[in-house]
C-alpha cells in the first residue's frame, strides 16, 4: 500500500508524516504522532471526543482524512496550555470539578475554546447548543456549562 | 446538625490530584498506551442473533501479509460447566469463556467468534473479512416475555429453571425464579381503599461510557504477562483472565489505565483474554480496542424488562400492600439484575405486606452487565409510577404519601433486615420545603417526584501510606478512579494525618504491587477503600508516634498526634518542640527504617443510599417531545468527602436516568440484528437536552465509617425515570408505561387520550 | 437463640422452613447447625448469599459473633455498577 506524504502544522510546529489514504486525522494524531490527547469515542462524528481545530475551524478529527491536513494548521489539546500555564478553561474545569472520568474533557475544552473565541459572552443556552456535539456521560453537563460560563466571565475581565 | 464533627479537610473542594493530566490530554486511557513491536487486534463478530457454528476457516486470513496471529475458541481452554467464585458472585466460567469467544453457538448479533492480530488495524480488519464461518441459523428470541413462552426458541440445553419446587423436566429460557415477601399480601389488599395495578415495559439501555473497551497485553515466552486495560477492577480482570486461560495469578500483572467511564459496564472482561492469547501466539504485544459499534452490539447493556405492579392505599394515605412481578432480560447467559430489582422495589416504604416475584430470562442479546444500581431503576420506576397514581387517587400530595410511608431507622425492609440510621425522611422533607417543589409551572408543564433506594456495598480493599523522606506522602490504593476518588482518598488521608492534600499523592497500584482490592462498583470505593486509607493513615500515625517517642526517648503513650505533629501529651512527658511528619521522616533511618502505614480490610457496614428527585417537564403536544425544564436531585450522602464530586454523581446519574426515560433504547430488527449501534441512533442526552441539575446533599452519617461515608454513585440513576414519567402524567394527564417516552410514543399516547389522534 | 431467616427460594430448594431458631455463638456454628438439618445448605449460603446480621450486611463471614437475640437474614449477595 503506497503512503501519502503530508506536511502540516500541529500546535504551531511543522510536522511531516506518512499515511494511508483511508487513515483519518485522528488515526494519525493518535497512532503515528503519539498525540493521544484527542480521544476516539465513536469514529462517526457523534461524540466529539476527538475535537480539534483545523484552520481555525472546530472539527471532529475522526471525520477528517489525514491527507486533508496537508498545508493546514491543526490545534489539539496538547497545544492548549501555554508551557506550564494552563488555559483559563483548563483551570476552571479543574476548579469546577467539570470532569469525572475525563475522557470527553480534551474534546470539550477544544470546543469550548472555539466557542469563546467566537462568542466571548455566550448565554447558557448558546453554550449548551455549541457543546451539543460533545457527549459527556458522567457529569450531566452542569459543571461543564458552569465552568465555561465562568471562564468566559473571567476572560472578559 | 450541631453535633456534627468539624473537619479541616474533609468536605472541602481541592483540585483533584489527577486533574492536570486530564485537562492537558496527557492521562493514559485504555487505548493510549503503546509498546515497541505492538500489534493491533480485531474481533470477528456474529451477524446472526442465534446460530450454530458449523465450521471456521481461518486459512486465508493467516496468509494475509502482516497478520501475525489468528485465534478461535479452540485456542482457549475448555472450561467445565460449573459455578466458581468470581469477585463477589458465583459465575459459570464456561459461560464467561463462551461470551468472550463463542465455541459452538453464537447467541447474539455481535457475539465474538474469532480474533486477529496484525501489524496495522486495517490489515487486522481485512483479515477478519477473510475468515469464513459457516453458520446454521436458528430461530431467535429478543423479548423477555416472548422468551418465557413454552414454544420459544431455547438458547441453552443445560438451563433448567431454578427456584421452582421441583426441577423442571425440560430446559427453559427462564434461568431462575425468585420470590421475596413479608406479611399477608391478600389481607393487605383487602385493607386498601384504592388498589391500582399497571404493567410497564422498559428498554435495554447501555451504560454509554465514552471510552470504548481497550487493552494491551504483553505475553513473554516464560509465561509472564502484563496487561494494561480500562477497567473498574483490575484485580477482578486478573481473576477472570486467569480462570478462563487457566493461568496462575502471579503470572498476570494487570495495570488499570485511566478509565473513561464504566458505570458497571467495565466490571466485565471481553477483549483482555483475546489480547493475551494473541500476544502468546504472535510473540508480540497486542492492543485491542472496541469500535463504538462493538461496544453497543457486544458489551453490557442493562436489562430491558416487563414489570407488573399492584399496590393498595388507604384513604389516609397509608400504603398497605405492594405486589410485583419482574421479568428481566439477562441477555445470552443467565444473570440479569432481577434479584436486586426485587429487593429494591418497595424498599423506600414502610409497608406491612409485600410480595415480589422475579424471573431471570435469557434472550438473544448481549449478556447484560451491571449498570449503576443494577436492577433497581427498573422496578422502582414501576413502583414509583404507581405510588404517584395512588396519591392522586386519594387526593394527597405525592410527597406527603412518601413522607407518611417512608422507611426509617428500624423499619424492616421487605428483603429482611432492619435499616440503621438513614436520612430518608429528612431528605423527603427537604424536597417538600425546596423552592423548586413550590415553584409555579407554565403551560404544558408538569412536575413529578420519585424516590430511590440502593443498598451500597463494602468489600475488600487495601491501602498503603508511604511516608517519604521529606515528609510528603505516597498513598497507594487499588480502586480504579472513575469519578475523582483519588481526591476523596487524599482528603481522608489528609484529615486523619493532619496534613494538607497537596502533600499527598494518591496512585492506583497494579495487581503485583498491592493486595487484592475489589472493583470500583456498588458505590463502595469511597466507603471501603476510604476506610482502608483511613486505617492505613492511623497505622502510620501509630508508627510516627513511636518514632517521635524514640527521638525524645519517652514512652509512646506520652506522645500524641495532633494536626500533623507529634507532641508530648503533657508537660510531664517532657518539654519538646512538636515534630512534623517531615522531622520524623528525616530521622526514620535512625529510628528503625522507613515508615509505611498499611491496612488490608474487608469493609462491612455499608449504609444504604436513599434519594428523591424533582423533575419539571414541558410536553410539546405537536411533536410529542418532552423537555426537562428543571431538575433537582436530593440524596442522603452520609458525608460528602469532596462535595463537588458527590454533586457530580447526582447530576450524572440524573442525566443518565433522563436518557433512559426519554430516548435511549436498544432496537432490534426482525432478524435479531441491533438496528442502532451508534450514538446517532442511540440517543444519549447532550448538553442542549438538559437544564442545570440542582443538588441538595443531606448528610446522615454512616456510623460504620470513620467519616460517615455512604456510597453515592448508584442511587441517583433510580428516581429519574419515574420522576420524568410522573411529570409527563402531570403535564398531560396521560400515564406512560413504556420506556423510553420518545416523541412518537408520547404523541401516540396523547392521540389515544384525545380520542384517536385526529388532532 | 438467634433467629435465622432464609429467602423463600432457598428454603424451597432445600425443602426447609424459612425461619430457624439456632443456638450458636457465631456464624460458623450457625451455618454448621443449618447444614446438619439440611445438608448442602451451608455451601449454598456461603457461595451465593450474604448475611444481614442485626441489620448490617456481610458479604463474607465466618466468625462474626451472634447474640442470643440476634436476627440473621440470609440475603442474596449484592453487586453494583
Amino acid at each position: 500500500m503506497s503512503k501519502y506524504h503530508v506536511t502540516t502544522s500541529i500546535n504551531g510546529e511543522e510536522v511531516e508524516f506518512l499515511c494511508e489514504a483511508q487513515q483519518t486525522l485522528l488515526d494519525v494524531l493518535r497512532d503515528e504522532l503519539e498525540l493521544t490527547g484527542s480521544k476516539e469515542g465513536c469514529s462517526s462524528g457523534d461524540c466529539g471526543a476527538c475535537s480539534v481545530m483545523v484552520d481555525d475551524r472546530l472539527v471532529c478529527s475522526c471525520l477528517v482524512l489525514a491527507t486533508e491536513a496537508e498545508g493546514a494548521k491543526v490545534e489539539t489539546i496538547e497545544g492548549m496550555a501555554d508551557g506550564d500555564q494552563l488555559h483559563p478553561l483548563q483551570q476552571k474545569f479543574l476548579e469546577h470539578a467539570a470532569l469525572q472520568c475525563g475522557i470527553c474533557t480534551p474534546g470539550i475544552l477544544i470546543a469550548a475554546k472555539a466557542l469563546l473565541e467566537k462568542h466571548p459572552d455566550p448565554s447558557e443556552e448558546e453554550t449548551r447548543y455549541w457543546l451539543a456535539g460533545n457527549l459527556c456521560r458522567c457529569t450531566g453537563y452542569d459543571k461543564i456549562i458552569r465552568a465555561v460560563l465562568d471562564t468566559a466571565a473571567e476572560m472578559r475581565g | 446538625m450541631d453535633d456534627a464533627p468539624h473537619y479541616k479537610f474533609v468536605g472541602t473542594r481541592p483540585i483533584r490530584p489527577d486533574g492536570v493530566e486530564k485537562v492537558t490530554g496527557r492521562a493514559a486511557y485504555g487505548a493510549d498506551m503503546v509498546l515497541p513491536g505492538m500489534l493491533h487486534g480485531r474481533v470477528l463478530r456474529s451477524p446472526h442473533a442465534h446460530a450454530r457454528i458449523k465450521s471456521i476457516d481461518t486459512s486465508a486470513a493467516e496468509k494475509l501479509s502482516g497478520v501475525k496471529a489468528v485465534m478461535t475458541a479452540a485456542d482457549m481452554p475448555e472450561i467445565p460447566n460449573e459455578l466458581a467464585p468470581a469477585g463477589e458472585m458465583m459465575v459459570n466460567f464456561r459461560e464467561v469463556s463462551d461470551n468472550i469467544l463463542a465455541r459452538t453457538k453464537v447467541l447474539y448479533d455481535g457475539h465474538a467468534v474469532a480474533a486477529v492480530a496484525a501489524t496495522s488495524p486495517s490489515i487486522a480488519e481485512a483479515a477478519c473479512k477473510l475468515i469464513k464461518v459457516e453458520y446454521e441459523v436458528l430461530p431467535h428470541v429478543i423479548d423477555p416475555v416472548a422468551a418465557m413462552a413454552d414454544d420459544a426458541p431455547v438458547l441453552h440445553d443445560h438451563i433448567f429453571t431454578e427456584g421452582l419446587p421441583e426441577k423442571p423436566s425440560k430446559p427453559s429460557n427462564v434461568a431462575k425464579r425468585i420470590e421475596i415477601g413479608t406479611g399477608d399480601i391478600e389481607a393487605g389488599f383487602k385493607d386498601a381503599d384504592v388498589v391500582i395495578e399497571r404493567e410497564f415495559n422498559t428498554a435495554a439501555v447501555h451504560q454509554g461510557y465514552i471510552e470504548p473497551h481497550a487493552c494491551l497485553a504483553n505475553f513473554t515466552f516464560d509465561g509472564q504477562t502484563t496487561l494494561f486495560c480500562s477497567t473498574q477492577g483490575h484485580f477482578v480482570v486478573r481473576a477472570i483472565c486467569a480462570k478462563v486461560l487457566q493461568m496462575e495469578l502471579s503470572r498476570l500483572r494487570v495495570t488499570a489505565s485511566e478509565i473513561g467511564g464504566g458505570f458497571g459496564g467495565k466490571t466485565v472482561v471481553y477483549l483482555e483474554p483475546l489480547s493475551i492469547v494473541l500476544s502468546r501466539k504472535s510473540g508480540r504485544p497486542v492492543k485491542m480496542v472496541m469500535s463504538r459499534e462493538d461496544v453497543f452490539r457486544a458489551s453490557g447493556p442493562t436489562s430491558g424488562a416487563n414489570v407488573w405492579v399492584k399496590m393498595g392505599i388507604k384513604k389516609d394515605g397509608t400504603l398497605v400492600a405492594g405486589e410485583a412481578v419482574l421479568k428481566y432480560q439477562a441477555g445470552a447467559y443467565p444473570g440479569s439484575p432481577v434479584q436486586p430489582g426485587c429487593m429494591c422495589a418497595f424498599a423506600p416504604y414502610d409497608m406491612a405486606n409485600v410480595k415480589v416475584v422475579g424471573y431471570d430470562v435469557v434472550t438473544n442479546r448481549p449478556k447484560v452487565a451491571a449498570y449503576r444500581a443494577p436492577g433497581a431503576p427498573i422496578s422502582e420506576y414501576a413502583v414509583e409510577s404507581v405510588v404517584d397514581e395512588l396519591a392522586k387517587a386519594v387526593g394527597i400530595d405525592p410527597i406527603d404519601v412518601r413522607i407518611k410511608n417512608a422507611a426509617k431507622e428500624g423499619t424492616r425492609a421487605a428483603y429482611g433486615p432492619k435499616f440503621g440510621p438513614i436520612g430518608y425522611l429528612d431528605l423527603l422533607n427537604k424536597v417538600k420545603e425546596s423552592e423548586h417543589y413550590k415553584a409555579p409551572l407554565g403551560k404544558n408543564q408538569g412536575r413529578g417526584i420519585a424516590a430511590g433506594f440502593w443498598f451500597n456495598i463494602g468489600g475488600e480493599s487495601c491501602a498503603t501510606i508511604n511516608i517519604n523522606e521529606d515528609g510528603t506522602i505516597g498513598l497507594v490504593e487499588g480502586s480504579p478512579d472513575i469519578g475523582g476518588s483519588r481526591a476523596s482518598m487524599a482528603l481522608m488521608a489528609a484529615e486523619t494525618l493532619g496534613v494538607s492534600t497537596d502533600r499527598i499523592k494518591p496512585i492506583i497500584a497494579d495487581t503485583a504491587s498491592l493486595g487484592y482490592t475489589f472493583l470500583t462498583g456498588g458505590s463502595r470505593t469511597t466507603f471501603a477503600t476510604g476506610m482502608a486509607v483511613t486505617q492505613a493513615a492511623q497505622n502510620a500515625i501509630q508508627q510516627l508516634r513511636e518514632r517521635a517517642a524514640k527521638i525524645w526517648d519517652i514512652p509512646v503513650e506520652a506522645v500524641e498526634w495532633e494536626d500533623g505533629f507529634a507532641r508530648p501529651t503533657s508537660s510531664n512527658a517532657g518539654d519538646f518542640e512538636p515534630l512534623s511528619i517531615g522531622d520524623i521522616a528525616a530521622k526514620a533511618g535512625k529510628t528503625g527504617g522507613p515508615i509505611v502505614g498499611r491496612a488490608e480490610i474487608n469493609a462491612a457496614g455499608a449504609a444504604p443510599g436513599f434519594g428523591a428527585h424533582i423533575c419539571d417537564v414541558e410536553v410539546d403536544e405537536e411533536t410529542g417531545r418532552v423537555t426537562v425544564t428543571r431538575y433537582t436531585a436530593v440524596q442522603d450522602v452520609g458525608k460528602a468527602i469532596h462535595p463537588s464530586y458527590v454533586e457530580g454523581q447526582l447530576q450524572g446519574g440524573a442525566a443518565q436516568g433522563i436518557g433512559w426515560a426519554l430516548n435511549e433504547e436498544y432496537i432490534y430488527d426482525k432478524n435479531g440484528k441491533l438496528d442502532n449501534p451508534g450514538f446517532l441512533d442511540y440517543r444519549m442526552p447532550v448538553a442542549s437536552d438538559l437544564p442545570m441539575i440542582e443538588t441538595i446533599l443531606v448528610e446522615c452519617p454512616n456510623p460504620n465509617h470513620p467519616y460517615g461515608v455512604r456510597g453515592v454513585g448508584e442511587t441517583p440513576i433510580i428516581p429519574p425515570m419515574a420522576a420524568v414519567a410522573n411529570a409527563v402524567a402531570a403535564a398531560t394527564g396521560v400515564r406512560m408505561t413504556d420506556l423510553p417516552m420518545s416523541p412518537p410514543k408520547v404523541l401516540a399516547a396523547l392521540g389515544n387520550a384525545n380520542g384517536g389522534g385526529d388532532d | 437463640m438467634a433467629r435465622v431467616v432464609l429467602p423463600t427460594s432457598v428454603a424451597r430448594q432445600f425443602a426447609a422452613a424459612t425461619e430457624f431458631e439456632v443456638a450458636a455463638a457465631n456464624v460458623r456454628a450457625m451455618l454448621e447447625a443449618l447444614d446438619t438439618q439440611h445438608p448442602g445448605l451451608r455451601r449454598e449460603i456461603e457461595d451465593t448469599m450474604a448475611l444481614a446480621i442485626d441489620g448490617e450486611i456481610y458479604q463474607d463471614y465466618m466468625l462474626e459473633p451472634l447474640q442470643p437475640e440476634s436476627e440473621v437474614f440470609v440475603v442474596p449477595k449484592i453487586g453494583g455498577g
